[in-house]
């Protein structure tokens, strides 16, 4: 045997342990990076599953006039200026007889959510010869309850009520007038300061509003500049300079659109603060290298032959572009843009800065109304102090991931079902 | 007539126009024998003439609104007598939104002096004469170029090509929104940036070691002029982006490594397509996992061995934040690896390496400038990155090198300073634009020497 086989036989054992070390360190980086998914998915709905649901208490609930101080359903000033509140008072009193000091009163008031006034007003328009009569409701509970009612025994321990409202809530909770119901405030209210009466739809509606302003202008936009660039752009250095743009601007950080929509569209063309319309153009900025750049690579996926074979016809330039080059990179420029959509909905840096983060209760009616994004609500439940805030934050987050996997698995279908080999 | 009905009758105008165009070339053919006889086809003179409607009253009608409101304003002002007019910028707004609120009722007159309710009605007058003006105005420019087009119509007009370069201008005028986007950034975080270092001189910006961007409302208070020394937020940045390239570097290479030389067929197209989901999740989620999960985490870890970990500290926004950026290191660095000529490989494992040696002695050196590139292009993303940072890095601008402390960043202060109570024109606002500037300066820089990097070592091998 040379001495060379002898050196290579002799250190083979180790370069062979060697070859497995490096290929467990590449199986390892990848479950490193599969493992911090998988977290961030559970933790997620770990924390935020059990917004989705919320607990109510049931009262014998008497519509006593005098209480109200509604002597006439019919008349709406009357409703709407009606103490609720003190019935709900009297109703809790009379589960609770014994209570008498007012410290202990004032706690046991506070188990059911000062929302629960609005339901009785509610029905009581609804069915006007309810005053005076007797009924046994359903009625929110405090987010402080419901926090109570969801946890498990350790940490019913550090619960925000105290030792006696703990004692009736448990008290409530053995004699079943307590339910689980599905949190239907979440999908059809705005935000608010008391979490069990906080929902997404403003939210949701401010997302849909900003996405439509911006697919209406991105998406037009988008499509020209790319046919402008593929087709028709002279070879020269002003097309030169457009481009070296377009690969600039899709590695701008997003909150420098933040400042530009600050500066320009607010400050010198002086259109309001915090609305849909505004969001919608800074986006549209945003996601225009994306849509530009995809929709570039659809048409050039076009082969030359269908152009050449329009041309030999006699079409012009372009009636080749129009009739016969877009309709057949539609189908890619559409998954771009579906791509640019979702990555404007996940944005919230930019709106940040152009005022879509104030507190909003009302839902906004169109584009021109003060309103908030889904990635900015949950931006500002998740900054707020109170526990109940975090799991709607994570409710919050998992309804925006919902909208991302369906946007992103259209664009996947899209791209299946319409892409054409040539 | 609001603006949304003036479109809407505008869209009406302009299809009214299309149909005469169609009719009145319709109607030119018939007498010649078919269409055959005209010059372009009848839906080229329709075009046209829709085209000639809409266009002039569309650029009158964006020109007029976006300007009105400012002339107006200067209008207002100017009739307002010599003592109340307004000296400086924050009166100039003071004065501008008590005469709005009156304007619009949310202000009672009998509040406010007699000359701003006389504004006030000036304003009102003044916004209804120019909405009026507007309608007239546009009504009349459709009216004149649908009729315009109407007569111009003759079987020799060359419709198809007029038609066919307006919208070749219109399409490259949508190009160039790029530059237009471009411009106005550089300028809006320029010009403010400028006003800025007429406060603050440049050399304290940059070089100062003292961040409290707090100025007094009152101008003899203590330390009224705040301090604007931006080095604890530059090592801020540099200090938690540097924690999520050491996590995502690592990671994202060994990964693309893995996949790229030995995973099989089927494990990669089930395991880059799930990395890649890490790149689409939103980035106010893995703030919020972040600051609620891994900062808790991290602090409980370190109560445990007994460190003091600030609750906010560099480490979780710097783990989170690397997270975030693997899958665009290992997308990248997957690219530049499958890049490599597959007979390097071959010469190289024929001459008996082993796959790892081949891969740690010829393909990574080939393949190293592209991933540096890669990695200069994550590092851009790690700097301008806002949400993980403003959801859970703190606010002290602290000075230090330690991950377990809390640290601010340049984005951290761009949101902080922008979205509390605004006083405009003061350094306080004007700072984050400055810091805009050097945000924009850095990442821009980054970009395209990685891109060149990129570029350049493509060549090498196409």
């Amino acid at each position: 045997m040379s001495q060379t086989t002898e050196k290579v036989r002799k250190t083979l054992a180790r370069r062979y342990r060697a070859e497995k070390r490096f290929k467990a360190f590449g199986v390892g980086a990848i479950g490193i990076g599969l493992m911090a998914l998988v977290l961030l998915f559970t933790d997620i709905i770990g924390k935020g599953h059990s917004a989705f649901v919320e607990y109510e208490i049931q009262l014998p609930v008497t519509f006593d006039a005098e209480v109200m101080d509604v002597s006439d359903p019919r008349d709406e000033e009357q409703l709407n200026y009606g103490n609720y509140q003190g019935v709900i008072r009297d109703a809790l009193a009379d589960r609770f007889p014994g209570v008498e000091s007012r410290l202990d009163t004032r706690a046991l008031n506070q188990l059911v959510s000062t929302g629960a006034g609005y339901a009785l007003r509610d029905m009581l328009r609804e069915d006007p010869s309810l005053l005076g009569e007797t009924r046994t409701l359903w009625l929110l509970a405090d987010d402080d309850v419901d926090l109570f009612l969801k946890a498990n025994e350790k940490q019913r321990e550090d619960s925000r009520l105290n030792e006696k409202q703990q004692a009736w809530v448990a008290e409530l909770e053995a004699s079943g007038e307590t339910r689980m119901v599905f949190n239907q405030s979440l999908f059809s209210y705005g935000d608010s300061r008391e979490p069990e009466q906080a929902g997404i739809l403003g939210a949701i509606l401010g997302s849909l509003f900003t996405m439509i302003v911006t697919l209406v202008l991105s998406f037009p936009i988008g499509v020209a500049a790319a046919v402008y660039l593929e087709e028709f752009a002279p070879k020269n250095r002003f097309t030169d300079f457009i481009e070296v743009n377009i690969n600039n601007l899709a590695a701008v950080p997003s909150i420098i659109f933040g400042l530009l929509g600050l500066a320009v569209i607010i400050g010198l063309f002086g259109l309001p603060r915090s609305v849909p319309l505004v969001g919608g153009i800074v986006l549209t900025l945003m996601t225009l290298p994306t849509i530009i750049i995809s929709s570039r690579a659809a048409i050039k996926a076009v082969p030359p032959s269908i152009r050449q074979a329009a041309m030999g016809l006699g079409a012009s330039k372009m009636q080749v572009v129009l009739h016969h080059v877009l309709p057949l990179a539609l189908p890619g420029m559409l998954t771009g843009a579906i791509i640019g959509m979702a990555q404007a909905l996940g944005e919230t840096a930019p709106l940040l800065m152009i005022g879509m983060v104030a507190f909003i209760v009302d839902l906004p009616a169109g584009p021109l109304d003060a309103a908030t994004v889904l990635p900015v609500q949950i931006y500002l439940w998740a900054d707020s102090p109170e526990q109940s805030f975090e799991s709607l934050a994570s409710a919050a987050i998992m309804v925006l991931l919902a909208f991302l996997i369906t946007m992103n698995t259209l664009a996947v279908i899209l791209r299946k079902r319409l892409e054409r080999r040539w | 007539m609001q603006t949304g009905n003036l479109l809407l009758l505008l869209v009406v105008m302009v299809a009214g126009a299309y149909y005469l165009g169609l009719r009145r070339s319709f109607a030119l053919a018939r007498p010649l024998g078919g269409i055959r006889h005209l010059h372009s086809l009848p839906f080229y003179f329709a075009m046209r003439s829709a085209m000639w409607c809409a266009l002039p009253a569309l650029v009158v009608l964006g020109l007029w609104l976006a300007f009105d409101d400012s002339i107006i304003r200067q209008q207002v002002l100017a009739s307002l007598p010599a003592e109340l007019q307004p000296t400086d910028a924050s009166s100039y707004n003071l004065t501008l939104s008590k005469i709005q609120n009156v304007a619009s009722g949310a202000l009672p007159v009998n509040f406010v002096e007699p000359p701003i309710a006389a504004a006030a009605e000036h304003l009102q007058s003044l916004r209804q004469t120019s909405a009026m003006a507007l309608t007239v105005v546009v009504i009349v420019l459709c009216m004149f170029g649908g009729a315009w087009a109407w007569l111009k119509v003759s079987p020799q007009l060359r419709a198809r090509q007029q038609v066919e370069r307006v919208l070749q201008t219109l399409f490259m005028l949508c190009a160039t929104v790029a530059i237009l986007t471009t411009v106005g950034i550089v300028m809006s975080v320029l010009f403010e940036s400028i006003r800025f270092f007429g406060k603050v001189p440049v050399t304290d910006f940059l070089f100062g070691l003292q961040w409290s961007p707090q100025t007094a409302l009152r101008a003899d208070q203590v330390a009224s002029g705040g301090a604007f020394g931006a080095v604890p937020l530059f090592m801020g940045t540099m200090l938690i982006s540097a924690i999520a390239l050491l996590v995502a570097v690592p990671v994202g290479l060994m990964s693309a490594i893995y996949l790229a030389e030995y995973a099989s067929k089927r494990v990669r197209t089930v395991a880059k397509p799930a990395l890649e989901v890490l790149a689409g999740v939103p980035t106010v989620v893995y703030g919020f996992f972040a600051a609620l999960t891994v900062a808790p985490f991290i602090r409980g870890m370190g109560e445990s061995v007994g460190l003091d970990v600030a609750s906010e500290s560099a480490l979780a926004a710097g783990l989170v934040m690397g997270i975030m950026i693997i899958p665009f290191v290992s997308s990248l660095a997957d690219d530049v690896i499958t890049a490599v000529p597959q007979a390097m490989r071959d010469g190289s494992l024929g001459l008996g390496a082993t796959k790892s040696e081949t891969i740690k002695k010829v393909i990574f050196p080939a393949a190293l400038p592209g991933i540096m590139g890669g990695i200069l292009l994550a590092a851009s993303r790690a700097i301008g990155e806002t949400m993980i940072v403003v959801m859970a890095a703190g606010l002290a601008a602290n000075l230090t090198a330690n991950p377990l402390e809390a640290v601010t960043t340049i984005t951290v202060q761009i949101v902080t300073l922008l979205t509390g109570d605004q006083e405009f024109d003061s350094a306080k606002t004007l700072a984050a634009f400055a810091l805009g500037l050097m945000l924009f300066i850095t990442t821009l820089v980054m970009n395209i020497f990685a891109l060149h990097i990129v570029k350049k070592y493509r060549e090498q091998y196409d």
